[in-house]
């Protein structure tokens, strides 16, 4: 996958994952991809329905010794 | 997207914990791209203090009432467990542990955010509070104001 930025916000509690997340969007293009890392239990929860409202896409997510990593791409 | 959508807040409450969960989902709600408002009233305007002791002029019960009340979010009791003041000390080291943002640090995030932070003029009257001692870059408003945003808002709290 190409990615085109990379957001490390492990060891962040809620709301930061997703407003570092929305931060980290701005600086991308429509169609181009953030790799996002947290270690936040609601982490999954609140990225996918972020994304889901902001009308992007949740393309992939994968759980790696308790780091949960999200790849979203970027909607219009 | 369509057209933004707006969340509004009563902070009501003037305990730290509620105080907190009215910012956490205020930032939450920015991060959503919601037009945000939090209206400060009764108890929820020490939120807004500054932590210093500003000199104004006032009244015998509006200073007691000064005195009496927290000056700033971060010297604000808890609404559970409070233990006279033991409480927000354990709760705070609970949340350095776990990484939680303290209320003082969501409220500048929240002013980052662009979220519109409120007070109430009428309680601010009532508390004996004024401008001068409350964060600055805050707008001041009354009922209507809060109705207007209220009425078209798609998420409505009040803590």
């Amino acid at each position: 996958m190409n990615v085109t930025k990379t957001l490390d916000a492990t060891g962040l509690a809620c709301p930061m994952p997703i407003v570092k997340t929305k931060k980290a969007m701005k600086d991308i293009e429509a169609g181009e991809v953030l790799e996002i890392h947290a270690t936040d239990q609601g982490a999954k929860a609140d990225l996918t329905a972020w994304a889901k409202s902001g009308g992007h896409e949740l393309l992939q997510t994968e759980e790696d010794n308790g780091v949960f990593k999200f790849w979203i791409k970027k909607g219009e | 997207m369509s057209e933004t959508k707006k969340t509004n807040i009563i902070l009501f409450s003037g305990d730290y914990d509620k105080a907190m969960a009215a910012y956490i989902i205020a930032n939450g709600a920015a991060a959503y791209d919601h037009e945000v408002t939090i209206f400060h009233t009764f108890w929820g305007l020490n939120a807004l203090r500054k932590d210093e002791n500003i000199q104004v002029k006032k009244g015998f019960m509006e200073k007691m009432f000064g005195k009496m009340m927290p000056r700033g979010a971060d010297k604000m009791g808890i609404s559970k467990m409070n233990f006279a003041g033991f409480g927000p000390k354990m709760i705070k080291d609970v949340m350095k542990k776990h990484n939680a943002m303290p209320l003082p640090d969501l409220i500048e995030m929240a002013q980052e955010q662009d979220i519109n932070l409120v007070a109430c003029t009428m309680t601010m009257d009532l508390l004996g509070l004024q401008k001068e001692e409350l964060l600055d870059d805050i707008q001041y408003a009354g009922v209507a104001a809060y109705l207007a945003d209220a009425e078209d808002g798609n998420v409505n709290l009040f803590i």
